[in-house]
């Protein structure tokens, strides 16, 4: 089962605004990449040709691994606004 | 003194801890406003999971009655992994008058369930509010910002989870590495319960805790968990955060890998995903406890990193520090004090009980383990799996010299220097523990 058929289990009411704000020049500089894969919803590509990290915010399910793991110690990390974001059903 | 929009105590976050901790304060017929993110109380929380009989009695001691359980846990299993072989303890308890049992729970029910009963005694929950940052007055917290509205309160409690970024903000406590912080990936899958009893060995609703070492996370730090609900199992793993970073692999693929393990499949045979959550663990431990307390505001539960990784705890020490907290702030609206000096008294209460004496008692687990986990959770488990295979393999070799074989194949396998250095570590947890 692929992460996107996963994550169609998760219900979620994603904002039109991401509340995930990785530094984009930093991002050039970024050896790891960590987070195109420590993130468990696979929210961040890596585009090569644009040299432009892609963030799938609509899929955060906000756990924080992303600011953790951030190499550069630069993602601009927040909740999403109270009405939005996950919702669990069975956590 | 502010009057408009002011109350005696703030809790941030709907989790065991904050709900702990605000139906204590309400219960004293004081007034407690419970500020949450999610949609609902319990919508943003995910663990493995069981919750422990004996602590949530002490806040809600009926919860047996009424509270949206799953099983009782009767039976522990753990389940060392190789790539093809395993090897199994698994210890049962049918004991019909034990009291200190756990239960399997989901979060987003049971959490909800305990807002309800303490919306019930008093407490105040605003849902769907964020929580964007603490007011301060000359140093002191009293209040906090939320999206919409500044809310006054003599004393802020911040139950806030696992990230707890306020606790960042008011500079309480240090960056959070990828060392301290676990990310657990999880599968809640759909099974009629007769199958769940057949292929884990329970009746009616008993229920099984599976600790899963090894397999895709081989020499890795981190662990498989397997709970029984009551028509769903839930499989899932931690590893620390770290482990992706230098290993460059994803968390949801380790968990496809150990749900396809030859010892673990056929009891996930034909199930349905029914949700897919992933959360982070407060691994970090005793060292990497915030400060506790200052002038206006105590910090509890995962947000005060209050979680016991060996023994799997988390929920009871987030119930225990909530109720310490709103016990401390009890005493100081008597006093009418909210300095850090009478708040000092949430950190004395954590010191005397269970949950800083247990967290001390490990405090080297975490730096033993990410020294040793290739050893400690890769050779060893590899190595005790061999063994059973030596043991149980019949192959007309005279068995004597199979077992000089197998302890001249651990001086072979490993340098010397290594397992010196295992032996050590491993006196180092157990002195910790035992001195």
């Amino acid at each position: 089962m692929s992460i996107d058929e996963k994550l169609f289990t998760v219900k979620s009411e994603p904002d039109k605004v991401s509340h995930l704000h990785p530094d984009t020049e930093q991002c050039v500089r970024c050896e790891s990449k960590a987070c195109t894969y420590v993130c468990p919803a696979n929210v961040y590509e890596w585009d090569e040709e644009q040299q432009k990290l892609l963030v799938n915010f609509e899929n955060c399910l906000e756990c924080g691994a992303c600011r953790i793991a951030c190499e550069r110690q630069t993602l601009d990390w927040e909740y999403p606004k109270g009405t939005k974001g996950v919702k669990f059903k069975l956590g | 003194m502010r009057t408009e929009n002011k109350t005696e105590v703030i809790v941030v976050g709907g989790g065991p801890a904050g709900i702990a901790c605000a139906v204590t304060i309400a219960r004293a017929g004081r007034e407690v406003i419970l500020i949450e993110r999610g949609s609902f109380t319990g919508a943003k929380n995910v663990f493995g999971g069981a919750i422990y009989a004996k602590p949530t009695r002490e806040i809600f001691p009926d919860f047996e009655k009424t509270a949206p359980l799953e099983r009782k846990i009767i039976l522990h299993k753990y389940a060392l992994l190789g790539n093809e072989d395993s090897t199994e303890i698994t210890y049962r308890n049918d004991e019909k008058d034990n009291e200190n049992v756990s239960y399997s729970v989901f979060r987003p029910k049971f959490d909800r369930w305990m807002a309800k009963q303490a919306e019930k005694e008093g407490v105040i929950i605003i849902t769907e509010t964020v929580v964007k940052d603490l007011i301060l007055d000359d140093g002191q917290v009293v209040g906090v910002k939320t999206e919409l509205e500044d809310y006054y309160a003599n004393i802020v409690v911040l139950a806030d989870g696992v990230n707890s970024l306020l606790a960042k903000k008011v500079g309480m406590r240090n960056k959070i590495t990828p060392y301290d912080v676990a990310i657990s990936v999880k599968e809640v899958i759909k099974l009629d319960s007769e199958k769940i009893n057949d292929r884990f060995h329970l009746k009616d609703d008993e229920g099984c805790v599976y600790q899963l070492f090894g397999g895709s996370m081989l020499g890795m730090l981190g662990l498989g968990f397997i709970y029984t609900n009551k028509d769903s199992v839930s499989i899932g793993l931690g590893v620390t955060l770290n482990e992706l970073v230098e290993n460059k692999v994803r968390p949801y693929e380790l968990l496809d890998q150990l749900k396809q393990h030859p010892a673990i499949a056929p009891l996930l045979k034909d199930g349905e995903l029914l949700e897919y959550s992933a959360h982070l663990i407060p691994e970090g431990g005793y060292k990497c406890i915030p400060d506790l307390f200052a002038d206006g505001v105590m910090i509890a539960g995962d947000a005060a990193m209050l979680v016991n990784n060996m023994h799997w705890e988390g929920t009871n020490l987030a119930m225990m520090s909530g109720k310490f907290a709103g016990e401390t702030a009890l005493r100081a609206l008597l006093e009418e004090d909210y300095t850090a000096e009478v708040l000092s008294h949430y950190q004395q209460r954590l010191e005397q009980s269970f949950v800083m004496k247990d967290l001390r008692t490990y405090k080297d687990l975490m730096d033993v383990m990410h020294s040793r986990c290739a050893s400690f959770l890769g050779y060893f488990p590899k190595k005790i799996n061999a063994f059973f295979k030596m043991f149980t393999t019949v192959d007309s070799i005279p068995k004597k010299d199979k077992y000089r074989n197998f302890i001249k194949s651990i001086f072979n396998d490993r340098n010397p220097l290594e397992l010196i250095k295992d032996g050590g570590n491993l006196l180092k947890l157990l002195w910790g523990i035992l001195k």
